[in-house]
């Protein structure tokens, strides 16, 4: 059997000459030995005058053996080494043409050095940065004529689209919404009464649950969480629907893409945030009640009347204000992403996890320059 | 090329029934493949080409009835025997199937990297020469698929079916989306490749040139079984209706006098 035998190169040295005795089968199984052995052959010929190979014991030859026996070749004769090769069968001649064409052209990549590298490294990551702004607010720019395209012929709005990408981004996303918001809720709670404890203070608990849960937690909160599982779907479709040429299929039936599928998605987002901030902040609220009356025993009515002395309208406009803001952010960044794909089932996945931390980094971005005009303005 | 002997079934199955979605797909079929021969596969869309070649790869199950690879039949074959007959074999899928995060070398080298353990200087090389046999220029190696033709992803798709030097090639559909130009230089390349490398080679097609030009023999596929199988001469003489629509209708003609 042809897999059973090894392939063989012996040699032999006879005066200034090397002779070499090929056997067996010269295939791909067996080309990682032969490799060895020919690298060997051909360091032993560059020190002898000639070499003579003897091919006629060879049984079997694949492009493996044949590139092999032409790298002695190519060897020997840098080597500026004389070299026959005897007993070859003819049944081989046609594979051994095919590897004396091939690798002519050295594929060389140039190298840089360390320093030219880095250079060039930073020099592409600030392209990207510089990019990114850019198509960003090239997007936003794209929204608002799309937008105002909408004002000025109502019609024109794919409200069926909206509705659709409403059900799934708001009213599907409720369940998880109310779930997580009440655990957080609860955990504030917890922790406020657990240290407030020491000093007596845990009617104060109230007072942070509320400011937080209305100003900052509610929204922030919701929008990361928004981020994660919506904008990561539309990055996800867009960008599916680019690698398959959807896209460019819409551009050439004369169908704006901003105008089909990103303002449906972006508006459904921007209608669906507050609505889940509002939900998200009741169901906060809601877990940090009931920690405080079964574990500190504070009963509703005194929770209740507590909130209602420390939240004035103030906080909840302030929190509320800030989710379409949010909303608009992860829509473009998802839709950005999302249009940005190439052709790789890689650059999907690629650009899905990008739009999912860009969007959540500038989410929390938002939030912190929304804290100083606050304060600026005395809210 | 592991064997002189001609003549010899590499492929042999009988009786193959396929059923899926509760429908008769294949049903007994029964197809030899010799050594070192170009067999055209064909039959109206839809009637299960592809089917029974995803059934010879194992991709497929099937209901009853047995398929030789090599001598070898493959469910009764331990996971060992498997997989030295999946070296044997190599694929071109209709799409190429080339793994869209590889470049184009490293698609090539892939097959070598997984079951043989060569040096990288030696994989680059035999990489080359494979990319170099299917005709492609040496600046594709580092490309993606997405940068790619759909005529360069078959070539390069081509390549890497040869990575290992199978014994069997199976093409599906290796001239679709190509044009006639390309279609007909893809068909020598098949040829060429077949005639250097020893290859036996089963092929699903529709066009009518690939199996003037190179197919040695044919078979129909019909009502899930092989209708006729044989020479073009006995394609042109069948009286099967669906044989004589297809070789002898209005593209099969032109296909004949552009022969002549």
């Amino acid at each position: 059997m042809a897999l059973i035998d090894e392939p063989l190169l012996r040699s032999a040295t006879l005066g200034d000459r090397l002779q070499l005795a090929a056997a067996g089968s010269w295939t791909a199984p067996h080309a990682a030995g032969l490799e060895a052995l020919i690298d060997d052959a051909v360091a032993r010929g560059r020190k002898l005058s000639r070499v003579e190979l003897n091919m006629a014991a060879v049984e079997n030859l694949d492009t493996f053996g044949a590139w092999l026996l032409e790298r002695l070749l190519r060897g020997c004769a840098e080597a500026g080494r004389g070299i026959s090769v005897t007993g070859l069968p003819d049944r081989f001649h046609g594979i051994i043409n095919e590897a004396h064409q091939s690798n002519r052209t050295s594929a060389e990549q140039p190298h840089e050095g360390v320093v030219g590298s880095a250079v060039a490294g930073t020099k592409r990551a600030l392209a990207t940065i510089t990019q990114d702004v850019v198509l960003n607010v090239a997007m936003f720019g794209a929204l608002v004529f799309a937008a105002m395209r909408v004002v000025v012929k109502p019609g024109s709005l794919r409200l069926t689209s909206v509705v659709h990408h409403l059900d799934r981004v708001c009213w599907k996303a409720v369940p998880i919404v109310l779930l997580i918001t009440v655990l957080i809720g609860a955990i504030i709670a917890q922790q406020g009464i657990f240290h407030f404890r020491r000093f007596g203070a845990e009617v104060y608990v109230v007072d942070m649950l509320g400011i937080l849960v209305m100003r900052e937690i509610g929204v922030l909160i919701v929008a990361i969480m928004i981020a994660g599982r919506s904008g990561s779907a539309y990055t996800a479709e867009l960008g599916a629907m680019k690698m398959r040429e959807e896209i460019d299929a819409l551009h050439t039936m004369g169908l704006d893409p901003i105008d089909v599928l990103v303002l449906p998605r972006v508006l459904a987002l921007v209608i669906a945030l507050p609505i889940l901030t509002f939900l998200g902040s009741m169901a906060a609220l809601y877990g940090g009640g009931m920690v405080c009356w079964l574990y500190a025993g504070m009963s509703p009515d005194i929770f209740l009347g507590r909130l209602r002395e420390i939240i004035s309208i103030d906080h909840f406009e302030v929190g509320m204000s800030k989710a379409p803001f949010m909303a608009l952010v992860i829509g473009i960044v998802a839709s950005v992403e999302g249009m940005q794909v190439k052709g790789s089932a890689e650059s999907l996945g690629l650009q899905t996890t990008a739009s999912v931390v860009k969007s959540i980094f500038l989410v929390i971005v938002l939030d912190g320059i929304f804290a100083m005009f606050f304060a600026a303005i005395g809210k | 090329m592991l064997s002189p002997i001609k003549n010899d079934a590499v492929i042999r199955a009988r009786d193959v029934v396929v059923v899926l979605n509760n429908q008769t797909v294949l049903n007994q079929l029964s197809l030899d493949v010799m050594r070192g021969e170009v067999l055209g596969f064909v039959g109206g869309s839809g009637t299960g080409k592809t089917v029974l070649m995803r059934t010879i790869l194992g991709l497929v199950p099937k209901r009853a009835g047995s398929i030789e690879v090599l001598g070898v039949d493959l469910d009764k074959a331990s996971e060992r025997d498997r997989r030295s007959i999946e070296r044997r074999w190599g694929v071109l899928f209709q799409q190429g199937a080339l793994f869209s995060s590889l470049t184009v070398l490293q698609n090539v080298q892939f097959p070598m990297r997984e079951y043989l353990r060569l040096s990288q200087r030696l994989m680059d090389e035999i990489a080359m020469t494979k990319l170099e046999m299917v005709g492609l220029p040496a600046n594709v190696r580092d490309k993606f698929p997405s940068e790619l033709s759909g005529g360069m992803i078959k070539r390069v798709a081509l390549a890497r079916a040869l990575a290992l030097d199978p014994e069997i090639v199976f093409l599906d559909e290796p001239t679709s989306g190509l044009d006639p130009i390309g279609a007909g230089d893809f068909d020598e390349l098949i040829r060429t490749l077949q005639q250097t490398l020893g290859l036996t080679v089963y092929m699903v097609t529709h066009d009518l040139d690939s199996l003037h030009e190179i197919c040695d023999r044919i078979a129909v596929l019909s009502e899930g079984k092989v209708i006729v199988s044989g020479t073009i001469a006995t394609m042109l003489q069948s009286e099967h209706p669906w044989v004589k629509e297809y070789f002898r209708g209005k593209r099969g003609r032109a296909a004949i006098s552009a022969q002549a």
